[in-house]
């Protein structure tokens, strides 16, 4: 995570595109299409990435991630490290300094009473802010001089670099949210449609759900940028029509998350207008095992929890050769196309912390047979389906409704049945499995099914919280009203010892081995979680649009101060 | 007959409180969450911080009370404010949209422009299509334009339109590259070219929600004249010497036109629901994709006023259309 | 109340047709009907539809979801005459396997919608005390939200109508009675106009003055002459159902994703337009010629049913 100075992003871009014009909205005129229409500007009162990104044009965190998930400082100076003394020796904390002259785009000065009022608001108790747990574990904030800010943390944090980092935590003007802490947040509607920032855009007409049209900030920090004098982000319709506008019809210049089958999307590249573009990151589209038995005729205090270990999925080897099973590489040419690659971990990136660990990519029934043989699991009542002791290996499979996934769920469903397994496949609506509501059976927590699909990430480049999500006790159960992030029950003391050990490793190296080991626990030692693939971004910009670096690890629109209008 | 529309439209208001409160009963009911669209990276504690922050932790009959009061009361005052710059509303909490924090009424009166246009537009092009094709249909049944007209509105009714919308653009907007296949909410009609796209980009919405409309009413229309087509009077009439063109057009529609009346009468109020498929489709971004949007984010404020305006309008529809059979056939007595 | 009183009140029945030879009532509709072009080629085309969709199965015996990923996207070929879809799954047998569903649902659910729509109607038009409460139950039911009252559906009764019916079973009676229960209004207003109407005229007046029953009078001479606006209101009400059941599909709250229904085939075929453009051409064409067939037996069926006309 060492910060790298965006030089190498330069070079690229001056390598594409010599003629460069260089001044402020020379190129007129730019169009962006989100499918999914961003329903505010401000990302702490909305968890949605689409109001992140939208947001992203018009304020800015003191450092963001790169396209390769380096730090790159934006409103800060430089990042600030052990070696630069910006972060202290015991790791309790880090002092941000702003750059020398920033102002907003209302012409006033960006001051570190802006930072503090930022943490501030977010982490005031009655606001409902959706990125407090960015701001988890600061003790305080305090202001050194005009430009300079000291975060303390509670305790020794080796990864400081979470608030004001990203997509997430931009800074937001006191002057203008002053009165919208805590309860009165909602009531600031023209703060929250048109937020005061120091981006390359701000906006000028804000429609929720509908369109926001934006003009280039004439304060923005670097006098001859954006390139373009204007911008409209449309939202709505679906992912297929927004490829379409883009890359068939030529009306729009880019399009967000095109999640579309890789022979759509292929076709709509041949319509000659634009291109997609594709970009990793976390995103693992996986399949997590119950170990927990989700039976119900058992009663709703024990259903699906520690009390009632699996009947099946218990056995390591039935969850072995459900893995064996499949074929992750047609998966991926089913799905994704160029926008997925088979998995086999749960951490994939970044490289320091992604394990060596291959051994599922190759599909093996006949293996995935034997192993069930060997274990017991045989055909006895010749009804085609595996059973020991009047055990059968009945699965019921639920995901979140979504075509690529009822594809995913019929080709498993075959694989399956090829090795003795029956699988019922059940779909639910995505507002109800992510909904989360303890009143309703079909949640993701509650888990009341044998194996479920669905995809997770994390948030910049530290896995050590999303490790942290499997830990012993962290599991749904009535009496934390179905709330806990370790959906399968998992629990291994040796794992949490393990986690404790991360939380206080400050070097690098000694962090990766050990998110390594943790990952491969959950994985190939285990198979309580079996991923499938590796999820990237895919957007589409249009031939004449330049500068385009798609970003997996922060906003999309990170750098649209630099995009150009190629001539043709 | 005016007393007869007040009580009707007395009688409405314990219906319409009625209907409200089923509504939010039933939304109170259904699963799902404003959180649900949340990244999974979002925190429970924190996620729970957010729904005490909408007012969610508050029990059920305090929240309907408050909707109550906010619609009623505080929205028609904040009108008054807007209208003669008076100061009645005051500090008053309005409705306000979960999703965007912002008043719902502001966002309705947002979207009411492109869902007027295109679908109100279309549902009266439907309709002036219809009728003449259902009259004549029924006039001259079982001929070739009957069979035809039959053909085509069974065609224009069964093929749903997420598909009759995706196949005009990708002939239209990606072939041919006559319409835009993104509609531009942001467009101003105020000189000649702006006129023109606007009709350029409303050609297709429009055709595609008209044919259907005009489907489902030729139907009810010819099945109407064909009733009365037969019927006595009208070989009295026609005895009587009177030109066919009098007692097709004269007797025989107007007799016709009631059962047709209810049917175009109920449909307006869908016009206002949005036609949410096409509004998808053609990127319109109306009421339609207003209420499916709230509906897919569990935005409870929002479903719950635009489902109520929804329910207004069918009412007040309703007694229009009882009204309406009145002028149609001056026989008509109210008691 | 609105009391609806036609011009055609006015004027005396008497005038029908000169009697017709005695002969069995069957007899006369089956002649009325045969004579009607339009009805005998829809019914025999209907007939078709059903014969294939049902019996299609025991000759063309691929499993509709059997997943062959070798031949994934294929146009027509011997092998699969309708092609395949993105995961190599026969065309043809899904269209068969979603034509059971689909006319199954649109048949369960227009009947459904249309007793309830025919008996609200009909009841709200005949007696007049119900008719205030039965016309603000039909406006709640208008004006409620097909989508939330569906999600409600679905978490209140799927688990125990899926533990005694199995889960397709009891997600085939969740459809049906949502399409039907969010659909009837439209039938109960227009019949009750018409029973308003009906109610005026003499013929009415003469049959209660023999001391005709209530239930008689409903079943003798009111539905024999709203039945025409009915039979409107059932074919659009197939096509409907058979199109809201798409429109479920699409936003998942449909059948299991692996049980096709025609709605699902052409919205899944939609995306692939360009590509493979047969794959929208038979879930469409078989929609459109079910709801047209549908229509043509319904017209027949009104005209064979209208005594007024018989004959002609």
């Amino acid at each position: 995570m060492m910060p790298r100075s965006t030089l190498f992003a330069a070079a690229a871009l001056w390598s594409l595109a010599p003629a460069v014009i260089a001044e402020r909205g020379s190129d007129g005129h730019v169009n962006i299409i989100y499918w999914q229409a961003p329903s505010m500007m401000n990302p702490y009162l909305s968890g949605g990435s689409k109001e992140n990104e939208a947001a992203s044009l018009v304020i800015e965190p003191l450092g963001r991630f790169d396209q390769d998930g380096a730090l790159v400082p934006f409103l800060a100076e430089e990042i600030p490290t052990l070696e630069n003394g910006g972060v202290a020796e015991d790791l309790t904390s880090i002092t941000w300094t702003l750059k020398q002259g920033l102002v907003w785009s209302d012409g006033s000065p960006v001051t570190s009473q802006d930072v503090k009022f930022t943490a501030d608001y977010c982490m005031h108790p009655e606001g409902g802010c959706a990125k407090f747990a960015k701001f988890d574990g600061i003790s305080s904030i305090d202001i050194l001089d005009e430009r300079s800010i000291k975060i303390t943390f509670e305790q020794p944090t080796p990864y400081p670099y979470s608030a004001f980092i990203g997509a997430q935590t931009p800074i937001i003007q006191k002057a203008q949210f002053e009165n919208c802490l805590g309860e009165r947040a909602p009531e600031c509607t023209e703060a929250n449609f048109n937020p005061i920032g120091t981006g390359p855009f701000r906006v000028t007409d804000f429609r929720p759900n509908d369109v926001i049209l934006m003009e280039a900030n004439p304060q923005y920090r670097d006098p001859e940028k954006p390139a373009f004098a204007t911008l409209t982000l449309k939202g709505g319709g679906d992912a297929t029509a927004a490829g379409r506008a883009v890359m068939e019809t030529g009306e729009f210049d880019y399009a967000w998350n095109l999640l579309l089958a890789p022979e759509v999307l292929g076709r709509m590249a041949e319509g000659g207008k634009g291109q997609p573009v594709a970009a990793f990151g976390t995103m693992i589209e996986r399949i997590e095992l119950n170990l927990t038995n989700p039976d119900p005729s058992l009663p709703p205090e024990t259903r699906s929890t520690r009390a009632e270990p699996h009947p099946f999925l218990s056995d390591k080897s039935v969850r072995q050769a459900l893995s064996m099973a499949i074929d992750r590489d047609l998966l991926v040419e089913i799905g994704f196309g160029q926008a997925g690659r088979p998995a086999c971990n749960l951490v994939p990136a970044p490289a320091i912390y992604a394990s060596d660990n291959t051994d599922c990519l190759v599909q093996d029934i006949e293996a995935a047979r034997a192993l069930l043989e060997d274990a017991g699991w045989t055909d006895t009542n010749g009804n085609g389906i595996r059973d020991k002791d009047g055990v059968e290996l009945e699965i019921l499979f639920q995901s979140s409704t979504n075509a690529v996934r009822q594809d995913f769920q019929a080709l498993i469903k075959q694989w399956w049945s090829e090795i003795g397994v029956a699988t019922e496949l059940r779909n639910i609506d995505a507002s109800v499995f992510f909904g989360g509501d303890p009143s309703s059976p079909d949640t993701l927590q509650k888990f009341y099914a044998d194996v479920q699909m669905y995809v997770n990430t994390f948030d910049g480049t530290d896995p050590q919280a999303y490790l942290a999500m499997y830990r012993c006790g962290n599991e749904p159960r009535p009496e934390t009203q179905w709330q806990g992030a370790n959906i399968n029950r998992y629990c291994d003391p040796r794992y949490d010892e393990l986690l404790s050990e991360l939380a206080a490793a400050s070097d690098l190296k000694e962090r990766g081995s050990i998110a390594k080991t943790l990952n491969d626990m959950l994985t190939k030692d285990s198979y309580v979680v079996v991923p499938l693939v590796d999820r990237g971004r895919v957007s589409a910009h249009s031939n004449t649009l330049g500068g385009v670096l798609l970003n997996p690890w922060d906003s999309e629109l990170w750098n649209a101060a630099d995009w150009y209008r190629i001539a043709d | 007959m005016l007393t007869f529309t007040s009580r009707r439209l007395a009688f409405a208001i314990p219906t319409l409180l009625f209907i409200s409160f089923v509504i939010f009963m039933l939304l109170e009911l259904a699963p799902g969450d404003p959180m649900s669209q949340l990244p999974l990276t979002v925190p429970p504690d924190v996620r729970d911080r957010m729904r005490e922050a909408l007012g969610l932790g508050e029990p059920t009959h305090i929240r309907f009370g408050k909707w109550l009061w906010q619609f009623f009361v505080v929205e028609p005052l904040h009108m008054i404010d807007a209208a003669f710059g008076t100061g009645f509303a005051a500090e008053q909490q309005r409705v306000i949209s979960w999703q965007t924090r912002s008043p719902v009424m502001d966002i309705v009166l947002q979207r009411l422009p492109q869902t007027l246009w295109v679908v109100g537009l279309s549902y009266v092009v439907g309709v002036l299509i219809a009728l003449p094709i259902g009259i004549y249909s029924a006039y001259r049944q079982y001929s070739l334009f009957d069979q035809l007209g039959t053909f085509i509105s069974m065609v224009g009714f069964s093929v749903p339109t997420f598909f009759t919308g995706i196949l005009l653009i990708v002939i239209f907007s990606v072939k041919l590259g006559w319409f835009p296949s993104i509609y531009d909410t942001t467009l101003v009609v105020n000189s000649w070219d702006s006129f023109v796209q606007q009709l350029r980009q409303m050609v297709m919405p429009v055709s595609v929600l008209a044919l259907y409309n005009a489907a489902q009413i030729s139907r009810f229309m010819r099945a109407s004249m064909l009733d009365n087509l037969h019927q006595d009077y009208v070989r009295t009439a026609r005895a009587k010497g009177l030109t066919e063109r009098t007692v097709v057009l004269v007797h025989v529609l107007r007799n016709s036109m009631i059962p047709v009346v209810t049917v175009i009468a109920l449909g307006v109020p869908q016009v206002f629901g949005g036609a949410i498929i096409t509004e998808q489709v053609f990127k319109v971004n109306g009421l339609g994709q207003l209420l499916i949007t709230s509906i897919q984010a569990n935005d409870l404020p929002m479903v719950q006023t635009l489902t109520f305006i929804f329910a207004l309008l069918i009412v007040v529809f309703n007694v229009i259309a009882d009204v309406l059979y009145g002028l149609l056939d001056p026989r008509i007595r109210y008691d | 109340m609105a009391c609806l009183i036609p011009a055609s009140a006015m004027i005396d029945r008497s005038t029908d047709p000169a009697p017709i030879p005695p002969s069995s009532q069957w007899d006369d509709l089956w002649h009325q009907f045969a004579a009607h072009r339009g009805a005998l080629v829809g019914a025999i085309l209907f007939a078709i539809i059903v014969l294939t969709v049902f019996m299609g199965p025991y000759f063309w015996t691929l499993d509709p979801s059997y997943i062959d990923i070798r031949a994934r996207n294929a146009g027509p070929t011997f092998a699969h005459p309708f092609g395949t879809d993105q995961l190599g799954r026969d065309t043809f047998a899904r269209m068969m396997a979603g034509g059971r569903v689909s006319l199954s649902v649109g048949i369960a659910a227009m009947v459904l919608g249309l007793v309830i729509g025919a008996a609200v109607g009909v009841t709200a038009g005949y007696f007049r005390r119900l008719d205030g409460i039965l016309m603000r139950l039909t406006d709640l039911f208008l004006a409620l939200p097909l989508l939330p009252l569906l999600l409600v559906m679905v978490m209140l009764f799927r688990e125990p109508l899926s533990a005694n019916f199995g889960p397709e079973a009891g997600i085939f009676i969740l459809i049906v009675a949502a399409i039907g229960l969010t659909s009837w209004m439209p039938t109960a207003r227009i019949v009750r106009g018409d029973v308003l109407a009906l109610k005026e005229r003499e013929f009415m007046l003469a049959a209660r003055s023999i001391g005709t029953s209530n239930v008689q009078m409903i079943l003798r001479h009111i539905l024999p002459n709203v039945l025409s606006p009915i039979m409107v209101s059932a074919t659009l009400g197939i096509a409907n159902a058979i199109i809201t059941e798409s429109a479920l599909s699409f936003l998942g709250l449909g059948f299991p994703p692996d049980f096709p229904t025609w709605g699902r085939l052409l919205f899944d075929a939609t995306d692939y337009i360009q590509q493979n453009p047969e794959r929208v051409i038979w879930p469409g064409v078989a929609i459109s010629l079910t709801v047209l067939s549908v229509n043509y037996l319904g017209d027949g069926l009104r005209d064979a049913l209208d005594p007024r006309i018989r004959g002609r």
